[in-house]
């Protein structure tokens, strides 16, 4: 299909400009993200302060780097927390089948009752908001979406020849998982993350602009929206870049998702 | 087809109580007095004990779960803490806002990507086709409260043509559908992003098949072929994610209403969070989860009316 290389190059470049900002900002921001100047507060973009400053005349740029790095962080802990949880609940069912296929596959479904707003919202109101608490919410969602691959993908391998020949050897269905099951689930597994990447960076927006994620003074993406709403008639121009950002992480990491499982799955590509 | 219908409600009723134990579970067993959330901790002993008697804290988890659901499926889910009356009044008068929301969006949505898909379909790997997959490319990664935002500050703060937000009540019907009207597009074309994708892939499929051709070679025009003979066969995936549609809907009004200062149930979960109002909040969670859990349930039974080949299987 024509659009298979487009969509990995679109994605891997936009994804590669993102984490690449991020990582420019543990070394390098063109100024303290924090730091305050009053009297330069809604500056235009200008040789200084390149995106401007907002509300309390912090450089926004600086602002959008470091936010963009808390992001790739908490969508990378969620996505590796719930990941790995779901893998290995998957690869449970596979291995033992039978009523533990079915107890952990019914749970995967309650799982699904659950969008990420509401749990974060339980957990905001029980323990009080912070990003730990949507981390932990986003992670949860994950659990699911992570077994349902993982189960899917491993029982299509527990009926390989060298599986048969591993149980036949005395080898036990912990070792067949570890050795042989998980290392040849590992491209759709990658595939889904990729997409849950993004799907998590959207949650962590939502959330944070919410009030149930990041805490101020970090910055986030989702909460300089939500400043910045309440300065729209005032300062329009602070309500645009953080969204651009969102859209350009969340883009990327789905045309990379997209354009990676075209690749390890040409069957599911021209079924699209 | 009696069978398969006894095996989904049966379903459908365990995960509601699945569910139901998992909101329970995290808003009561975890640690935390709601007694002394409620009262500060100037409260004195006696004061907390009463409460705490006088909300049950003292019964046994599992009493204190079944007296819940048990009360719940009568409607009464509690006493709101900050309001001070039942929970259910709370959400009667909260819950035409959210509905008209979520309906109004819903509507939008499926007019918007069943045209848009189809179009795309017709118009296969021409500059409608391409047009159509780019935007909703685009859509798919906007988060909604951010499209709301940039809607805000062209129709409202630029040009003026409708309210920035709140909402009048419908007592002045014409006021309420103008201050509907941001927050209805906001919600659906984002999801109309999504379906139109599915409606487009789905279309192709069935224009591939040869009683299309047939159709069109009795001379019947294009149009009519795409509205009657494509478009009724291309409904079940449609369907399928119409019906998560609706789920991921009503959670995202929870997100549009705090935008635009609706108040509907996405406003009242939010203010009692930030009043620690655990039983409103539980009821809330509950609700929407239970939304969710119905709308997958109506999708199976759709397939049932839709797909009459399924009604002869299992």
């Amino acid at each position: 299909m024509s659009r298979l290389p487009a969509n990995l190059l679109i994605g891997g470049l936009l994804v590669a400009l993102v984490v690449g900002t991020a990582a420019l900002s543990l070394v390098w921001t063109p100024h303290d993200h924090a730091a305050l100047n009053v009297r330069g507060k809604f500056a235009d973009p200008s040789d200084v302060y390149w995106l401007g400053t907002d509300q309390l005349g912090r450089d926004v740029l600086s602002q959008l780097m470091v936010a963009a790095r808390n992001s790739m962080t908490v969508a990378l802990t969620a996505v590796l927390l719930g990941g790995s949880i779901g893998v290995a609940l998957g690869l449970l069912a596979s291995a033992r089948g039978g009523w533990v296929e079915d107890v952990v596959m019914r749970i995967a479904d309650i799982g699904f009752a659950f969008p990420a707003l509401l749990f974060a919202i339980m957990l905001a109101a029980v323990f009080g908001p912070s990003l730990t608490n949507a981390v932990l919410a986003i992670a949860f969602i994950n659990i699911p979406v992570f077994a349902r691959v993982a189960r899917a993908s491993a029982n299509q391998i527990w009926t390989r020849e060298y599986v048969f020949a591993a149980r036949a050897a005395g080898m036990g269905r912990f070792a067949i998982s570890r050795d042989h099951i998980l290392p040849n689930i590992a491209a759709p597994v990658i595939v889904q993350a990729t997409i849950e990447f993004a799907v998590a960076i959207l949650a962590e927006a939502a959330l944070s602009y919410l009030g149930l994620g990041a805490q101020p003074p970090a910055p986030s993406w989702g909460r300089m929206l939500s400043e910045a709403q309440t300065l729209m008639y005032l300062a329009p121009q602070l309500a645009i870049y953080p969204g651009l950002c969102i859209v350009a992480a969340v883009l990327g990491f789905g045309l990379l998702g997209d354009g990676l499982r075209d690749i390890t799955d040409p069957r599911l590509a021209r079924a699209r | 087809m009696g069978y398969f219908l006894f095996r989904r409600t049966l379903s459908f009723v365990l995960t509601l109580l699945a569910v139901s134990v998992v909101v329970f579970a995290v808003m009561n067993i975890l640690p935390g007095d709601p007694a002394l959330t409620i009262l500060g901790i100037d409260a004195s002993e006696d004061a907390l004990a009463a409460l705490r008697d006088q909300l049950g804290l003292n019964e046994p988890v599992l009493t204190r779960y079944a007296l819940w659901v048990w009360n719940a499926v009568q409607g009464d889910f509690g006493i709101s803490h900050s309001f001070g009356i039942p929970v259910a009044g709370l959400i009667a008068e909260r819950l035409p806002m959210t509905i008209s929301l979520a309906v109004s969006g819903m509507v939008v949505t499926v007019i918007l990507a069943l045209a848009l898909g189809i179009t795309a379909a017709a118009n296969h790997r021409r500059g409608g086709d391409w047009a159509v997959m780019f935007a909703s490319q685009i859509g798919i990664a906007v988060p909604a409260f951010w499209l709301a935002m940039l809607l805000v500050l062209l129709f409202a703060v630029k040009l003026r043509w409708l309210p920035p937000g709140g909402f009048p009540g419908w007592s002045d019907p014409v006021a309420a559908m103008r201050s509907l009207v941001l927050p209805t597009v906001a919600l659906a074309l984002v999801q109309a992003a999504v379906l139109a994708r599915v409606t487009r892939s789905s279309a192709l499929e069935v224009m591939r098949l040869d009683y299309i051709r047939t159709a069109r070679a009795s001379g019947y025009s294009r149009a009519r072929v795409l509205w009657r003979h494509v478009l009724p066969n291309a409904l079940i995936p449609i369907v399928t994610i119409v019906g998560l549609q609706f789920a991921a809907l009503v959670t995202g009004t929870i997100v549009i209403e705090n935008v635009f200062y609706l108040p509907g149930l996405g406003r009242l979960i939010f203010q009692s969070i930030a009043n620690r109002d655990l039983p409103t909040v539980q009821a809330l969670v509950m609700l929407f989860a239970a939304i969710v859990v119905t709308a997958n349930f109506v999708v199976d039974l759709l397939y049932l009316a839709i797909d009459p080949r399924l009604k002869t299987r299992t």
